[in-house]
């Protein structure tokens, strides 16, 4: 017996897919900002904080970085509550996801701003700039240019990686294609168009994080 | 009502650890096999092989790990055949290790000056002898610290093979926190255990990483 695919099932529930796909969409924009501005400050103080700062970010990124998403995501949403802090399911995807995100992105600046020469930041002390503008204009700016595509092929790591937080019931694009497949049963239809709505999303934020980066820093 | 002391709870995640591990080298394993595979077809002069290898990684590489799996899940059983968690992860994560795996070593063999293909086609070496005698040796070298650190995200990769039950750690953890109530506990040790599997391949790409780049 041949099984014939039947994507028409799926048409009734293009509303569920259609909230999904925005929904990721959302978390992933809102934790990339706030995932980059952890990795950010978590950049600087591991750079230019006092030693134990620096330790307590190093701990903090490999603790992460070696420690599965799903799992951080299981401990923020089931283990916090335990330890009075109560989160809904919206809360704790975004809260992982920067947690996440955060701890990749600080290794990633961080790399960026050890390459710019010693002699670069003499050279603003010299002109005179305070130490926002050093950081701002002499530090950040060119170590955000040198790792954009490192820091843009991360971010779609993460959006990718945000399909699991379908299992703490945030409604993601793979909790409509749960929710489809549980009412239709045409689980593999449900789960081919979910996974190439992911590819064409991520195909596009490749696109957008490029002109990004032509336009945050011209002439790179 | 059983209580659970701390060295129950441990000693079981400690005894799914064991599947976690077996997992995490299925697909390393098969997947570093998949890759190389892949690696000849990308770099061979058959066009057609070459853009088939580029679709390839697209997907896999475009598309949650996730979704891989629920595909492979329940994918193959439209054809009829039973399959197990067991061997849907494997299959899954297999062809993810693969496809990263095989572009991370075209960087290494592309980062292998052109001439030194043109020497060994000089000498009358046929391509794969190119590729056996001269090229690999040197990318090999290079490709050690990505590749060990690669291993890293598989190890967390097999995390989501939790998702369609399969028993490893993260499973094994859901399963005792459901029978104690102590999400606080269990969440914070299966987080340790991934840690003390994934730090040292970490920290052992970081030192291979920088003994390459020191003895250039």
């Amino acid at each position: 017996m041949i099984y014939k695919l039947q994507f028409a099932d799926l048409l009734p529930y293009w509303d569920v897919l259609v909230r999904g796909f925005v929904f990721t969409i959302a978390l992933t924009f809102v934790s990339t900002l706030s995932g980059v501005m952890v990795g950010t400050l978590g950049a600087s103080a591991r750079t230019f904080g006092p030693r134990w700062l620096s330790a307590l970010v190093s701990a903090y990124v490999e603790l992460m970085r070696n420690t599965p998403f799903l799992v951080q995501l299981f401990f923020v949403y089931f283990g916090l509550p335990a330890a009075g802090v109560k989160l809904t399911e919206t809360q704790a995807a975004f809260l992982a996801m920067t947690i996440n995100l955060g701890a990749y992105s600080t290794e990633i600046i961080r790399a960026g701003i050890e390459a710019t020469p010693r002699g670069v930041i003499e050279a603003g002390i010299s002109l005179a700039m305070t130490r926002l503008q050093l950081l701002r204009y002499v530090i950040l700016k060119p170590a955000f240019q040198k790792v954009w595509p490192a820091l843009a092929s991360q971010i779609i790591i993460v959006m990718l990686g945000s399909s699991v937080v379908s299992q703490i019931s945030a409604e993601d694009l793979t909790y409509a294609a749960n929710f489809i497949q549980s009412r239709n049963f045409r689980a593999f239809e449900s789960y081919f168009v979910v996974a190439f709505a992911y590819l064409m999303l991520a195909i596009l934020a490749r696109a957008i994080l490029r002109a990004l980066g032509h336009r945050l820093f011209p002439k790179a | 009502m059983v209580d659970f002391s701390l060295w129950v709870i441990i000693s079981n995640l400690l005894l799914a650890t064991r599947w976690t591990i077996a997992l995490s080298l299925v697909a390393f394993v098969c997947g570093g096999a998949v890759g190389l595979l892949l690696l000849f077809m990308r770099m061979s002069g058959l066009r057609a092989l070459r853009r088939l290898v580029v679709l390839y990684v697209e997907f896999f590489q475009g598309t949650p790990l996730l979704m891989q799996l629920f595909m492979l899940f329940f994918g193959v059983a439209l054809f009829g055949v039973e399959i197990s968690p067991w061997m849907a992860a494997s299959l899954a994560l297999t062809f993810w290790t693969s496809a990263f795996l095989t572009e991370i070593w075209r960087g290494c063999v592309e980062s292998v000056p052109k001439g030194q293909w043109e020497a060994g086609a000089s000498v009358a070496l046929s391509y794969v002898e190119q590729m056996r005698y001269v090229i690999l040796p040197q990318a090999l070298r290079i490709a050690v610290p990505p590749t060990v650190g690669f291993s890293v995200q598989v190890i967390k990769g097999t995390a989501l093979a939790s998702i369609i039950g399969f028993v490893e750690l993260t499973r094994a953890g859901t399963m005792i926190n459901n029978a104690t109530f102590r999400p606080f506990l269990v969440y914070s040790i299966v987080g340790l255990i991934y840690f003390a599997l994934c730090y040292p391949l970490s920290l052992l790409a970081k030192s291979l990483e920088r003994r390459l780049n020191a003895s250039r």
